[in-house]
């Protein structure tokens, strides 16, 4: 008979910084492919616990940006630092260990995977027994695999998805899937969770859906959130700040409403005359 | 044995003494089991007194007394029946409420109940009560079961179940005859105390509190359990809403008395999962639910391979010759016997297996006319599915039928000692061990439903069949006349529409007018899948209930019920002239189906109005805005330009010509 789960024993991973101090720091980053300057001389930090939003026109270098942070990109100026330590060079896989999760702009899951599995494989990262073991799957491996199992039921929970845990990835609807995929990006503790247009083709129940679920990623796990979005409204109630791109440069940084009144931004997205 | 020198003393008529009971004679037993984390967790039944008795200690030291009422919201959870338990330890009333409620109704049964405490699964409902908490004067504490999302709440009326519980265990530490005098109380708790209040659903004006007292309800249960042979072994998926009757009586009732094990979902979505789990040995669904089942199988099997479908189609022509005889122990032919024991091995075992019904010994259902098709669908594969017919007066059965005696069109003899009369007008009346002790704060429409010599009107139009078993037609009071003076059935007619897959439901219209007309709302899936594979794009509800080649499925439905209404001499003078499809779904949310989903008649003419008055007008189009309300009380609007067919009718029988020409 299986005796009841206590709920506190699951809590999220603590990177020993208080909410408020900075997470990511990031000092006059410029990247370019060739001659094409997709980000010139950027700065600006992600704090503990908010969520940061990067905004801008199609094209102003974003997902660039998103790339730089989990170091896909290597940006040939500038400093990146995060957790207090200045990074070097750094795989991206390396970044998935330093606590740097992400998701994407289009769905990037295992389609013919179950939701089950495709959470699993979050955790795979942190799966310490070897190959042997695990191809064995007795001892401590079967172990380990409850134990993570376990983190990966309470993310379903989490996220509502008990009713497609064994449904292949593939036959969700779009909605659901971008939902998996966050789930995956969570299974793996994250310090930072960089969210790549989570709501892009979503209808607005899906969106006020996947609204709800951001918030409370960061609000009950306590998870630092930084999104690309383009609907503008969710940006707006969304997040706590926001930096405003355009063609590679930065042309704002603030609080939502200090962003939405200024003329740079404005321009920006509305196109200005140049007599 | 305690148990039997307990019972024996005749002071089992409460069910905290059934709890009792159940902790000493069944203490390793499972009690209560809740998917969670997709894992059953389980609760003996030691544990469970263990958790009832901290959570109502704690609602003790929170000033909760004998005779108070308190709300429980929510989904099937295992805290929420401690609750309900807990409560009754105390004398005080739960007070069940429908999780899927609006506000408006919400808030109407919370201050009808005059509610001390509102115990609810989580922050939907507690932002449900918060919203209209300044209606409700004595609504003093709000208790929430799963915590998510409220720690920013102001906590002053605030609380959560295991804070509660805390406060049970502390006192119980503080106070070391705390258990002890808990104990005797429930010892002591009389019979004719009320055990429970539940809501009607309300098919007619606002629902009304049903006051149950624990001697009549356990003692109806009791009937039940013996009459089924239902015993500790025995387990049930715990998934009908809380605060309708068949689960307080089916799963809460019948689990105390009998000491079998209740099985909470893991969420609303997942019932079907759970069930393929649980495999529970009883089991009751309405007969949309099968209907449901029913769909899903036969669309599973027109996307399936050659050779499974002709091993589908073959072995369930062999059920259907075949299958209800063996159940019922009928003399089958040998070779009969060979093909359905290959068709148990190939398809109904497996089938059985996937929705869940491996294990089933007893199944009902309730609630609505099943279709003859259906029933025997599902009684050919061997599942022993009856049914019973109930009402919330009763605490639930007046008539149920026996194992081997089981037809479609009727819903058994009475129940064990229940009592049944049909009065002069044909309405069924009756007498039952269960029934009720009024309604709450409500004398007059108390007065009304009784009879003077003390039976309760079921406000059902009935008759006995030769057999001894009851037959139910309609709605007394719905039951009229055409102009041309044909009997006029409403739900007769409705539920021969609503056999068709394709529709899924059917309001029909004739009284006092010259003929018979109907709104008709399509099955999205049924119609869906159909349009799929027609390769028919849509982009909502309302576009593909407007299509045209819908309209002509349908019309061929309607036809082919004409045809049937043709055969019945009683009913042939009220087929069906002209129908539309209506532009929305009819919805509980909008008033127009009660919680149970019944069509509220009387609300949806006056709200389709215009609709009725084209269908009699003639005219082929009619335009028209309706209002549709969002589960949180937001409002909003859909427009609609709805068609009108004409329906192919089936000349009178000779009796009706006769009279014309006179």
């Amino acid at each position: 008979m299986n005796k009841p789960i206590d709920h506190s024993q699951l809590m999220a991973r603590d990177d020993g910084l208080k909410p408020g101090e900075k997470l990511l720091d990031i000092h006059n980053v410029s990247l370019s492919f060739g001659g094409v300057k997709a980000i010139t001389d950027i700065s600006f930090d992600i704090l503990k616990g908010e969520i940061r939003a990067i905004i801008g026109p199609n094209g102003a270098g974003k997902t660039s940006m998103l790339n730089v942070i989990n170091g896909f990109y290597r940006p040939q100026v500038g400093t990146i630092i995060f957790r207090g330590k200045e990074r070097v060079r750094m795989k991206p896989h390396e970044a998935v260990g330093q606590g740097i999760a992400r998701t994407f702009q289009n769905v990037a899951l295992f389609k013919g995977m179950s939701t089950l599995d495709n959470i699993m494989t979050g955790r795979s990262v942190m799966m310490k027994r070897n190959i042997g073991w695990q191809m064995l799957w007795h001892g401590p491996a079967l172990a380990e695999e409850i134990e993570h199992r376990q983190k990966v039921e309470e993310i379903i929970d989490f996220l509502e998805i008990q009713h497609i845990r064994r449904t292949p990835v593939g036959k969700l609807p779009y909605g659901l899937q971008k939902r998996v995929e966050l789930g995956r990006a969570l299974a793996m503790e994250p310090s930072l969770l960089l969210l790549d247009e989570p709501m892009a083709g979503m209808n607005l129940e899906e969106k006020e859906d996947m609204s709800r679920f951001i918030i409370d990623v960061n609000r009950q796990r306590g998870t630092t959130i930084a999104l690309i979005e383009h609907d503008m409204g969710v940006v707006m109630d969304l997040s706590d700040r926001v930096v405003v791109l355009d063609y590679g440069r930065k042309i704002a940084d603030g609080t939502p409403d200090e962003v939405k009144s200024s003329k740079d931004v404005i321009d920006a997205y509305l196109g200005v005359a140049h007599n | 044995m305690v148990a039997t020198a307990n019972a024996a003393d005749g002071t089992l008529d409460t069910f905290p003494k059934y709890l009792l009971l159940n902790a000493e004679r069944y203490a390793s037993r499972p009690a209560m089991r809740h998917k969670d984390f997709g894992i059953w967790q389980s609760w003996t039944w030691a544990e469970q007194l263990d958790q009832v008795r901290s959570f109502a200690l704690g609602l003790q030291a929170l000033g909760l007394e004998h005779g108070n009422r308190i709300a429980v919201i929510g989904s099937n959870r295992p805290r929420l029946y401690w609750t309900i338990a807990a409560a009754q330890s105390l004398g005080a009333i739960p007070v069940p409420v429908y999780a899927d409620a609006v506000a408006d109704e919400l808030a109407h049964v919370l201050e009808h109940a005059e509610v001390r405490f509102a115990i609810v699964q989580d922050q939907e409902q507690v932002d449900k009560v918060q919203g209209f908490v300044d209606r409700l004067k004595g609504l003093e504490l709000i208790i929430y079961d799963e915590p998510r999302g409220l720690d920013d709440y102001d906590h002053t009326n605030l609380r959560s179940f295991e804070d509660v519980q805390q406060m049970g265990i502390d006192a119980m530490a503080g106070d070391q005859g705390l258990v002890r005098s808990w104990t005797d109380r429930i010892r002591a708790a009389k019979g004719s105390d009320l055990s429970v209040m539940l809501y009607t659903s309300g098919t007619t004006g606002r629902s009304k509190g049903v006051m149950l007292t624990a001697q009549g309800s356990v003692n109806a249960a009791r009937d039940t359990v013996e009459f089924d042979r239902l015993t500790v072994d025995d387990s049930v998926l715990a998934y009908l809403p809380l605060a309708w009757v068949g689960d307080h009586y089916l799963n809460y009732a019948q689990s105390y008395l009998s000491g079998f094990c209740m099985n909470c979902p893991e969420s609303a979505e997942t019932v079907q999962e759970d069930l393929r789990d649980i495999a529970p040995t009883f089991y009751f669904a309405p007969p949309r639910v099968f209907e449901g089942l029913l769909t899903r199988v036969t669309i599973r099997m027109e996307d399936a391979g050659r050779l499974k479908k002709r091993m589908f189609d073959h072995y369930i022509g062999v059920a259907r010759k075949y299958g209800e005889a063996i159940l019922e122990g009928r003399p089958v032919p040998l070779s009969g016997r060979i093909s359905y024991a290959l068709g148990k091995f190939f398809v109904y075992g497996p089938l059985k297996n996937v929705l869940g019904f491996s294990n089933i010994r007893v199944a009902y259902t309730a609630g609505e006319a099943i279709g003859a098709d259906l029933f025997s669908f599902f009684r050919s594969l061997g599942i022993n599915l009856k049914q019973l017919y109930g009402q919330t007066e009763a605490f639930l059965y007046v008539t149920v039928q026996k194992d081997g005696a089981v037809r479609a069109d009727t819903v058994g003899p009475a129940a064990p000692n229940t009592e049944i009369r049909i009065a002069d007008n044909g309405e069924v009346q009756f007498k039952s061990p269960g029934m009720f002790a009024g309604y709450f704060k409500a004398d007059e429409a108390t007065k009304d439903t009784l009879t003077e010599d003390g039976f309760v009107k079921t406000g059902d139009a009935g008759f006995f069949e030769k057999d001894g078993q009851l037959r139910i037609i309609d709605r007394a009071k719905d039951v009229g006349k055409l102009k041309t003076g044909a009997l006029f059935a409403p739900k007769y007619i409705e539920n021969i529409l609503k056999f068709f897959p394709n529709i899924k439901e059917a309001v029909a219209f004739g009284d006092g007018k010259g003929f018979v007309t109907a709104f008709i709302n399509i099955d999205l899936q049924a119609v869906g899948n159909w349009a799929e594979r027609k390769n028919i794009a849509y982009a909502s509800y309302q576009e593909l209930a407007g299509h045209p080649d819908v309209y002509k499925i349908i019309s061929g439905h309607v036809d082919e019920t004409n045809k049937r209404l043709a055969a019945e001499p009683m009913m042939a003078g009220a087929q069906i002239n002209r129908f539309l499809v209506l532009h929305k779904e009819l919805d509980a949310d909008d008033g127009e189906l009660t919680r149970t989903q019944k069509v509220r008649r009387a609300f949806v003419a006056e709200r389709y109005a215009p609709l009725i008055e084209a269908l009699y007008d003639g005219s082929m189009e009619k335009f028209v805005e309706t209002e549709v309300t969002y589960e949180d009380g937001r409002k909003g609007r859909i427009k609609a330009n709805v068609k009108i067919a004409d329906a192919k009718t089936i000349p009178v029988a000779a009796p009706a010509i006769r009279e014309a020409a006179e």
